[in-house]
């Protein structure tokens, strides 16, 4: 789960992490009363789940309240396009005013999980500002990297970080207690991603987490409340919200070949199969594998809810969950809702044959194809007829 | 032969609600010995004819399983997986889905050293056809004989699976890795097993996006696997930054994409599938 840049920035000061003073607004007229309390200069920071907000017009510089007003008023409501959020862009509902620093280093410090170590890595560079994916392709000996083991980060190693950073002078101590307190909040937190580009050192000898981008674990929700709280469902895909409620797995795509498949594998599979075939798939939907009767027909809402959709292609592969049962849902579900686009089905697993007695026996317009090629051709070639008539 | 589990495999089921029950009873029909349940406050008891424990220790010292299977839920998964390292039992199939991963991380920790190997979380376990299940694959997809096949995913596997059988093509044992971020068992530690048993003459590996198991993997084929190996990579089409599914299956910063890995796989002269329906011919050319 992703949350906002103030979110992420309240949870790090809570373990320690030096911010910058700021106040989040959502309208103009709060974001001027925001800059007269923090007094002086401010920045106004664009709060949307992408990056690259920057350059996309939503960070701007104010001296001072009117113009933080005025920069405000452009930037809420503003549909705001990065490299990240997609041609279609975000649209902003609030800002974040935060005062400006004299700052003389910045810093990349990031901390993610090492998939083949199974352990967190903190991640430093000299570079900060930069897109690490960028410092990792040009000049990957510029990250400084430290395995984090069990009992978090040791100072040790938050010193070594600083040392090979070049931090010298008044900032060390406090570059090493916020590298300390940075490692305890994703551990403490399950972050899966803290990433702080950058991170600055002041010319008054201060070491702050000037952006803060914060990713928690999905699968450890059910133990942080509070951080369950600061999801935005207002960044997030409705029908996406809608399946997570169904218990299902939706990502919608751009293509016009709706998908419902049983198991993550096999429909990314289908997906590509798709492609292969000619098409683009319309969806990701994962049914999982105990999927009942009111998921199957919660699954054919939510694709037929995406307007580009012209033919729905189901792949179940029943193994526990049985064929036979599954086409009564898929029955049912289709004689409910008003399906008005083409359907081609692949089943197959335990009690297959029942399934597709059932399937014909129904009356509705199925075509049931051998296996997963022959099925995506179909669904291919039907969703183009279909966008024909 | 078949690796992992086999006519030996004495089991012990971990957590048996409704989900753990259902599938202990699907693994005797194909095969499985299974010695004895773990349930905590259903100690003394006994459910489809094995005895039940409250604690590992207790069905350890009583029935001597050598393997386990777990199906716990998430919140208190990592905790099995844990209390059966410290029972040393040898194999630990977990196929709860959704385990925190920083639950995960200590359970990295506890396995280097120990006497345990731990295949998933989040995947359909382990199975050498005719001979023993562990795990909550359909067994009736599954045909014995010669093609070792591991993969990252479930469905994914029962459609390769499938399509072997429905060529006469049977299967040593196959294993579902799983598809977390940190897992037990990676494709190395499978594929050094189904290169060294004698009763595996071709392999199936199917991965997904995300991550470098694949590229490591196909680095590891190419200097130490002497069988035919065919491989496919799920996620050609998937968006990046965007989870699929799979906690694992997400590609960040233009890394763990499907093309990438299937060049590296095919760098390591690993034949790959065009598309998910060719995994059976495909394997079955390379044979």
């Amino acid at each position: 789960m992703k949350v906002h840049e103030y979110q992420a920035k309240e949870v790090l000061r809570k373990y320690g992490v030096p911010t910058p003073r700021g106040i989040v607004s959502n309208t103009a007229r709060k974001a001027r009363e925001a800059t007269e309390l923090l007094g002086g200069s401010v920045v106004v920071k664009a709060q949307i789940h992408a990056g690259g907000r920057g350059k996309g017009g939503g960070v701007k510089l104010a001296g001072n309240a009117d113009e933080a007003e005025r920069q405000a008023t452009t930037i809420i409501g503003m549909n705001l396009v990065t490299h990240q959020t997609g041609p279609q862009g975000r649209k902003v509902k609030r800002v974040l005013i935060e005062e400006q620093l004299p700052i003389n280093r910045e810093i990349y410090l990031g901390i993610v999980m090492d998939r083949a170590a199974g352990k967190p890595v903190f991640m430093a560079s000299a570079q900060g500002g930069m897109d690490i994916e960028e410092i990792a392709e040009k000049n990957p000996e510029a990250i400084l990297k430290e395995t984090i083991g069990s009992g978090g980060m040791r100072a040790f190693q938050a010193r070594r970080l600083a040392f090979g950073l070049g931090i010298t002078g008044e900032a060390f101590g406090p570059s090493v207690q916020a590298m300390l307190a940075l490692s305890r909040t994703y551990e403490e937190s399950d972050a899966s991603l803290i990433e702080i580009n950058p991170f600055v050192l002041t010319d008054d000898g201060r070491a702050v987490a000037l952006d803060a981008k914060m990713d928690i674990d999905d699968n450890s929700l059910f133990r942080h409340p509070d951080l369950a709280a600061l999801r935005d469902p207002d960044e997030e895909e409705p029908l996406e919200t809608e399946a997570i409620n169904q218990g299902l797995n939706y990502i919608k795509l751009d293509g016009n070949v709706g998908c419902m498949v049983n198991g993550a594998g096999l429909a990314m599979a289908t997906m590509d199969i798709i492609q292969y075939a000619g098409g683009m798939p319309a969806n990701f939907l994962d049914v999982g594998g105990g999927a009942n009767k009111d998921q199957i027909k919660h699954g054919f809402r939510i694709i037929l809810s995406d307007s580009n959709v012209k033919a729905i292609l189901i792949n179940i592969f029943g193994g526990i969950l049985k064929v036979d049962v599954l086409a009564e849902g898929i029955v049912a579900a289709a004689q409910e809702l008003d399906i008005d686009v083409p359907m081609v089905l692949r089943l197959e697993g335990t009690n297959v044959d029942r399934g597709r007695e059932i399937l014909e026996s129904s009356g509705l317009d199925f075509a049931v194809a051998a296996d997963m090629k022959a099925a995506a051709e179909q669904a291919v070639a039907r969703a183009v007829q279909h966008n024909e008539q | 032969m078949s690796i992992l589990v086999t006519d030996d495999t004495r089991v012990v089921v971990q957590g048996l609600g409704r989900a753990g029950l259902f599938h202990a009873e699907q693994c005797q029909r194909f095969g499985a010995k299974i010695v004895a349940g773990v349930h905590p406050g259903r100690g003394g008891g006994e459910a489809l004819g094995f005895p039940m424990f409250n604690s590992m220790r207790d069905a350890v010292s009583r029935t001597d399983p050598n393997a386990s299977l777990i199906f716990v839920p998430a919140s208190g998964a990592a905790d099995a997986i844990l209390e059966a390292i410290e029972s040393e039992i040898e194999l630990v199939a977990c196929i709860t889905e959704g385990i925190p991963v920083r639950d995960m991380v200590a359970v990295a920790d506890a396995l280097r050293g120990s006497r345990t190997r731990l295949i998933g979380p989040n995947c359909p376990g382990v199975i050498s056809p005719g001979k023993c299940k562990l795990g909550i694959m359909p067994g009736q997809v599954h045909k014995p004989g010669s093609v070792g096949v591991v993969s990252r995913s479930g469905t994914l596997t029962y459609e390769a699976v499938g399509q072997l059988s429905g060529l006469g093509i049977g299967q040593s044992t196959c294993v579902g890795i799983g598809g977390d971020p940190v897992i037990g068992t990676n494709f190395i530690d499978v594929l050094e097993l189904f290169n060294s048993d004698p009763e595996t003459t071709g392999i199936i590996m199917i991965g997904e996006i995300g991550g470098t198991a694949e590229e490591e993997a196909a680095e590891y084929v190419k200097g130490h696997v002497t069988k035919p190996v065919v491989g496919f990579v799920a996620g050609a089409t998937a968006p990046p930054g965007r989870r699929m599914g799979h906690a694992g299956a997400i590609i960040s910063g233009g890394k763990g994409t499907a093309r990438a890995k299937q060049a590296a796989l095919e760098a390591a002269g690993i034949e790959v599938a065009p598309t998910p329906a060719d995994l059976g011919s495909t394997l079955a050319a390379a044979l």
